[in-house]
């Protein structure tokens, strides 16, 4: 087995103090939480008043227009929690991975190759419900994963964080030409999957909600369960090894259930970026690289984030709205540049 | 070292075969660009005599072949050819100055710089077209400038480089998104164009700025391309024959930004034509620093080539940034492998 029990890792006995501030950061996390998915129901292009939000929780007066805003609003912020967590989760396991900071599904190429095999099934097919679009969009991750890693190991060095970068944007390049080239034929048709260019949570329901959960919590369950084995993998291979841990194995559980998460979120919300980067890099900042801590803490983070990003878009795209994709790419790609000019020329 | 006369007059028979190679491959680029120009002036709904066309271009009235020739086929060839040329020469540039294939103005978000300013007049300020190619320029030159200054501080490296442009093009994609959204509905068609690049709906008065700034960039460029290729034996070799490195280098990039983002202002960005036009040119020619004007025909060729398909092949039109766009992905994952392979990255 790949699972290192926590208590009786020598691992864990060097390293058990928990983060300083933990208890405080998991807490201020929690209140911004709140705060944001209040902001959620709340703020858009008609804000709700307290009566209304009250009616709409309580499912009263659901008859009456803001109460009815604030219900359609519950789904979507829950939906955009749930893609927000998994996106976030996803990144932190690709980038233990693959040991390279700026991995994350969107600047890896996988959340465009689930998007080309959902259209593609969509115009070839008449695929058209959530369902079918999950398994097509996790096959189109996969393969795209398996891609996009077999070009960046190749040659001398392995899979530095360069190659890797490279043969996601070249992927993803390709890819939506691709993306691109089948949809416009249809575009009419198609008016209705524009998301799938850019990620919107929009298209949220409570019925998408119940198909992402049972993914959500394998994902997670997954991060979880590897978590200390994968923090005894950031030791070096053979480290891992004398601890009982499997690195192939770990790895190939550790990517699947990354590919998972970001390929169900794509299937559901279309391609959303950088939330991988945001929420690991700060928490990181903030608690350290044991995944313990961080993983958890990331799926806050990218909950709040995205949650939050769609929030902004709402407003500033008012009357109508700015899809959460443009968002998360604008306050994302920041972090980008800032960790290329942060890493050292050799580790590029 | 061993100097024999033999040695030397290999080296000049090198170079003579090198010339004449040159001489060829231009000239069949040149016949090849006139057959393509001469296919988008012919083909269409209506397909005219080739009298009637040239008797229509030299300003007859025709019914109907006047419409059709001098006010869709004709400015729509004319915006691919120097557009494409502009693509090419300014990607050729770029690549053989930063030594990397990978180096093209998409890539490193000046495209996308170019766009956002363009599409902000179009859609924001409705500007007059001299207006949008202005601001396209000025949208260009200050993408080159922030990335210049944010990969200046620590040692150069050509990956963090290529890093930071896709995290500024990111950036900048949301922008134009963000204002597309913004823009009014009857401003949508024209707004797609930048997302993927089109010559449909190309007007003649459009492309007057794209022709005249051609027309005075490419023989400076040329003039200076001499230098590039002493540029290309390393710094410190071209200094000690004579060129300023400095001087060289901004005249080259400023006018190459000037180019592509004219070319971006009248047409959209159309995907990797500035990326594969010079490699293309270097397989044809053999790779030296001479490449300039074969480059830019092969980006024209492209252009011409990739909208006729784009036009004709299908049962549905597809812009000529699509096709483009599916020529050169593929590509520029190979060219990926290789470098990987033989561990230049």
């Amino acid at each position: 087995m790949i699972k290192l029990k926590s208590d009786s890792s020598p691992l864990d006995k060097n390293d058990r103090h928990v983060p300083k501030h933990f208890s405080i950061i998991l807490l201020a996390g929690f209140i911004l939480l709140i705060v944001t998915v209040i902001a959620s129901l709340v703020l858009g292009a008609r804000v709700v008043s307290y009566q209304e939000l009250m009616d709409g929780l309580s499912f009263q007066n659901v008859d009456s227009y803001g109460a009815n805003v604030v219900q359609k609003r519950i789904s979507r912020t829950v939906f955009g929690l749930c893609c927000g967590a998994a996106l976030a989760i996803s990144g932190v396991l690709m980038q233990t991975v693959t040991r390279n900071p700026l991995a994350d599904p969107s600047i890896l190429g996988v959340n465009t190759g689930a998007a080309l095999f959902v259209v593609a099934g969509i115009s070839f097919f008449q695929i058209s419900t959530a369902g079918q679009y999950i398994w097509l969009a996790l096959i189109g991750a996969s393969i795209t994963a398996v891609f996009v890693f077999g070009i960046g190991s190749m040659g001398r060095g392995g899979a530095t964080p360069i190659k890797l970068v490279l043969a996601g944007a070249a992927t993803s390049a390709a890819l939506s030409s691709l993306v691109t080239a089948i949809m416009i034929p249809n575009l009419y048709a198609m008016d209705q999957f524009r998301f799938w260019q850019v990620g919107s949570v929009g298209s949220g329901s409570w019925q998408s909600i119940i198909i992402f959960i049972p993914f959500l919590i394998v994902g997670i369950m997954i991060a979880f369960i590897s978590a200390p084995a994968l923090n005894a993998l950031a030791l070096g291979d053979d480290v891992a090894t004398g601890l009982g841990v499997r690195p192939g194995l770990l790895r190939a559980f550790a990517i699947g259930a990354g590919v998972i998460l970001c390929g169900v979120t794509t299937a559901l919300a279309g391609p959303i970026g950088f939330i991988g980067l945001l929420a690991t890099h700060s928490m990181r900042l903030l608690v350290g690289s044991d995944l313990r801590f961080l993983i958890p803490l990331s799926a806050l983070a990218g909950a709040i984030i995205l949650t939050f990003s769609d929030v902004a878009g709402r407003l500033i795209g008012s009357p109508g709205e700015l899809e959460v994709g443009i968002i998360t790419a604008f306050i994302g790609a920041p972090i980008l540049i800032l960790l290329a000019k942060k890493s050292k020329v050799r580790s590029l | 070292m061993r100097h024999h006369t033999s040695e030397v007059g290999f080296i000049v028979k090198g170079r003579r075969q090198r010339r004449r190679r040159w001489l060829i491959v231009t000239s069949l680029l040149i016949v090849l660009l006139f057959i393509l120009c001469c296919a988008m002036l012919l083909l269409g709904n209506t397909i005219y005599p080739v009298e009637v066309i040239i008797r229509s271009l030299m300003g007859e009235e025709i019914a109907g072949a006047n419409f059709a020739v001098n006010t869709i086929r004709l400015p729509r060839m004319v915006t691919g050819l120097f557009a494409g040329f502009a693509f090419g020469v300014a990607g050729y540039i770029f690549q053989t100055m930063l030594r990397n294939p990978l180096a093209n103005p998409n890539i490193l978000g000046i495209t996308s710089g170019s766009s956002v300013a363009a599409v902000f007049c179009i859609t924001v300020l409705h500007s007059s077209n001299t207006v949008v190619s202005i601001a396209a320029i000025i949208g260009g030159l200050i993408t080159v400038t922030v990335m210049y200054l944010l990969s200046r501080s620590q040692s150069f490296s050509i990956g963090r480089l290529i890093i930071i442009g896709i995290g500024m093009q990111a950036m900048l994609d949301a922008v134009i998104s963000y204002l597309i959204i913004k823009s009014s509905q009857q401003d949508i068609a024209g707004a797609l164009r930048w997302l993927s690049g089109s010559l449909n709906g190309s007007k003649m008065s459009d492309v007057i700025p794209l022709i005249i700034i051609t027309a005075i960039l490419t023989p400076i460029i040329i003039a200076f391309g001499k230098q590039l290729s002493m540029l290309e034996l390393g710094d410190q070799m071209a200094m000690s024959l004579g060129v300023s490195i400095d001087k060289t280098r901004v005249i080259l990039i400023v006018s190459s930004v000037f180019l592509i983002s004219i070319a971006t202002a009248t047409t959209g960005p159309i995907a990797f034509v500035s990326f594969l036009a010079g490699p293309i040119a270097n397989r044809l020619v053999a790779a030296s620093a001479q490449n300039i004007l074969p480059a830019g025909l092969v980006g024209a060729n492209l252009v011409l080539l990739a909208d006729l398909v784009g036009q004709f092949a299908f049962e549905y039109r597809f812009p000529v940034g699509v096709i483009t766009g599916l020529l050169g992905a593929p590509y520029l994952i190979y060219l990926l492998i290789r470098m990987n392979q033989k561990g230049e990255l």
